[in-house]
């Protein structure tokens, strides 16, 4: 009985039976998705908040919400955090470009030559594996300790998964997409253009936001090395002064900043991969 | 006029796919080729169309020795392989961007009119069926006006009814633009209903085993005796082809085909 109510309307709709019900369906969930989501952050916060507040903890080291918040206001009052913002803003875009432009090169040279591959890929393959910060100093000596030896480093960070991820997708495209390529007689600049690309953007746009993720990363170990302004200045700063609400501030500004610029780029090339056939969650 | 001369076809693992092949195909005639599986159907295709170059032996469209993929002969592969970052116009468009747009947009609806999609050309493959996916692949290599068309076995992952409506358009395409059809397929009703002139094949190594002409007229009736006769006269063929192989093969009754 009730498994025919279930199944008549269904069939009423046919036509319309996809959107319809999914649309209304999927954004109450969105909505208490999110919800489910930030419940546990809020409450630990307000939690804490109250413990402080009453007296039944004290907030030196792990400073109330409230505390957190001031600081950051204080700072972006004072102009300092845009300053510091700024400084390390600029450090990650200029390392994520330089990166980025010579994985995607490096990657691209590799992937269309057996001979490039055979060649570069064994020493690329042990130098992913060397630690981030045992660059550091290396880079140090060789560039200094201003923002050439930091950009560098970021570099070194976003180039790996540009580069591999690149490498590997041109190497995954279909002989038999190139096929229809070589049936309508394409030039070889043209199979790059209209085929191989095209292939490989969805990976490579995956392989750009891993990049700008460890640019993040990298960007810390980089201000670490000695920095007069940026976040992870902020942070060292806030361990060396005794400050914990400067540093879950900068802690703070970090997630947020990540966030935005992946979300940025991730909006930027939508656009271009409405296409795809993938599999991918509602929103 | 398609030359296939004496062609030999040996792969690099010493696979010998094709041996001394040798047919002529006239201008708007509709062959299909059929054979056991491996017995070269896939790789004589490939060489036609330029994809792959023949070990010894060489195949000429009027007279042009084919050695890689000629402006003037289409395919149409198993699967329906459209570009999925084009919607269903683009991907029609595909092979005819070097012209002005005007003169694309016109022939891109032209040949969607012909495949029965004109209301889809602002699909996404991925929104397509694979009956209508097929129909776009064929509108695809339709539009730059092949004189010779390839499939190779472009039906046969459709059901019997989809097959059956895609058979009407090919025929009607052909009607209209009277190009040269190579079609391969594993489907015997599939050539009888099409095909001018059948070419069966044997394998190992793959070789020509015998041609015949259908003789018959068109329309044709699915369900007529003359059909029936045609489709028994081919499976006969295939059944000798297999039956002829050196002492010791084991024999492949052709129905399993
Ligand atoms: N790229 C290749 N390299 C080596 N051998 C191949 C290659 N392609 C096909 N062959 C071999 O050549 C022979 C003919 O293959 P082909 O694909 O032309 O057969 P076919 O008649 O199309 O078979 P089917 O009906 O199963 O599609 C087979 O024995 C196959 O194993
Ligand atoms: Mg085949």
């Amino acid at each position: 009985m009730s498994a025919m109510d279930a199944v008549q309307p269904r069939d009423a709709a046919q036509p319309a039976a996809s959107p319809i019900p999914s649309t209304p369906a999927a954004k109450p969930r969105l909505g208490t998705k999110f919800v489910l989501g930030i419940l546990l952050p809020v409450a630990l916060a307000l939690g804490w908040e109250i413990a402080v507040a009453t007296g039944f903890a004290q907030g030196r080291l792990m400073p109330p919400p409230s505390r957190l918040f001031k600081t950051l206001y204080d700072l972006a009052i004072t102009g300092e955090l845009w300053r510091h913002i700024g400084a390390t803003l600029a450090r990650v875009l200029a390392g994520f470009a330089l990166g980025t432009i010579a994985g995607t090169i490096v990657g691209a040279i590799a992937g269309a030559s057996r001979l490039a591959k055979d060649i570069v890929d064994p020493t690329l393959q042990g130098l992913r594996s060397v630690p981030s910060i045992a660059w550091v100093p290396l880079f140090i000596l060789w560039l200094g300790i201003f923002e050439e030896s930091k950009i560098a480093l970021i570099a070194v960070g976003c180039f790996f998964p540009v580069y591999l991820g690149v490498f590997g997708a041109i190497s995954s495209v279909d002989r038999k997409t190139v096929e229809v390529g070589r049936m309508f007689r394409l030039s070889q600049f043209q199979l790059v253009r209209r085929i191989l690309l095209p292939a490989i953007l969805p990976a490579y746009v995956l392989a750009l936001r891993q990049g700008l993720g460890l640019g993040w990363m990298f960007v810390v170990a980089a201000e670490f090395m000695g920095a007069s302004e940026g976040l992870g200045y902020l942070l060292v700063d806030g361990q060396q002064l005794g400050k914990p609400d400067q540093i879950l501030a900068a802690i703070l500004t970090f997630a947020i900043l990540g966030k935005i610029t992946d979300g940025l780029l991730a909006a930027a090339s939508a656009p271009f991969l409405t296409w795809q056939d993938a599999f991918a969650p509602k929103n | 006029m398609l030359n296939i001369q004496s062609v030999d076809k040996i792969y690099p693992n010493g696979v010998r796919a094709l041996d001394r092949v040798r047919l002529d195909i006239t201008q708007g005639e509709i062959v299909a080729v059929v054979g056991g599986s491996g017995c070269g159907k896939s790789t004589l295709l490939r060489l036609i169309a330029g994809l792959d170059p023949a070990t010894r032996g060489s195949v000429a469209l009027d007279g042009d020795t084919i050695l890689s993929p000629h402006p003037c002969v289409g395919m149409i592969f198993q699967e329906p392989r459209l570009l999925p970052w084009l919607t269903v116009a683009g991907n029609v468009a595909f092979g005819v961007s070097h012209l002005p747009r005007g003169k694309r947009d016109a022939i891109v609806g032209e040949v969607l009119l012909r495949v029965g999609l004109s209301d889809y050309a602002d699909r996404w493959p991925r929104e397509l069926s694979g009956g209508q996916a097929q129909r776009v692949a064929i509108a695809r290599s339709l539009a730059p006006r092949p004189k010779v068309l390839l499939l190779d076995e472009p039906f046969s992952a459709l059901d019997a009814f989809t097959r059956a409506s895609l058979h009407e358009h090919l025929l009607e395409l052909w009607r209209a633009l009277q190009p040269t059809l190579v079609l391969v397929t594993h489907d015997v009703e599939e050539a009888a209903y099409l095909a001018d002139r059948v070419v069966v094949m044997r394998p190992q190594p793959g070789r020509i085993s015998s041609v015949f002409e259908l003789g018959l007229k068109r329309p044709r009736d699915r369900y007529s005796a003359e059909l029936e006769a045609a489709k028994r006269r081919i499976l006969h063929a295939l059944d000798q082809s297999l039956r002829t192989r050196s002492a010791g093969d084991e024999l492949v009754p052709a129905a399993a085909i």
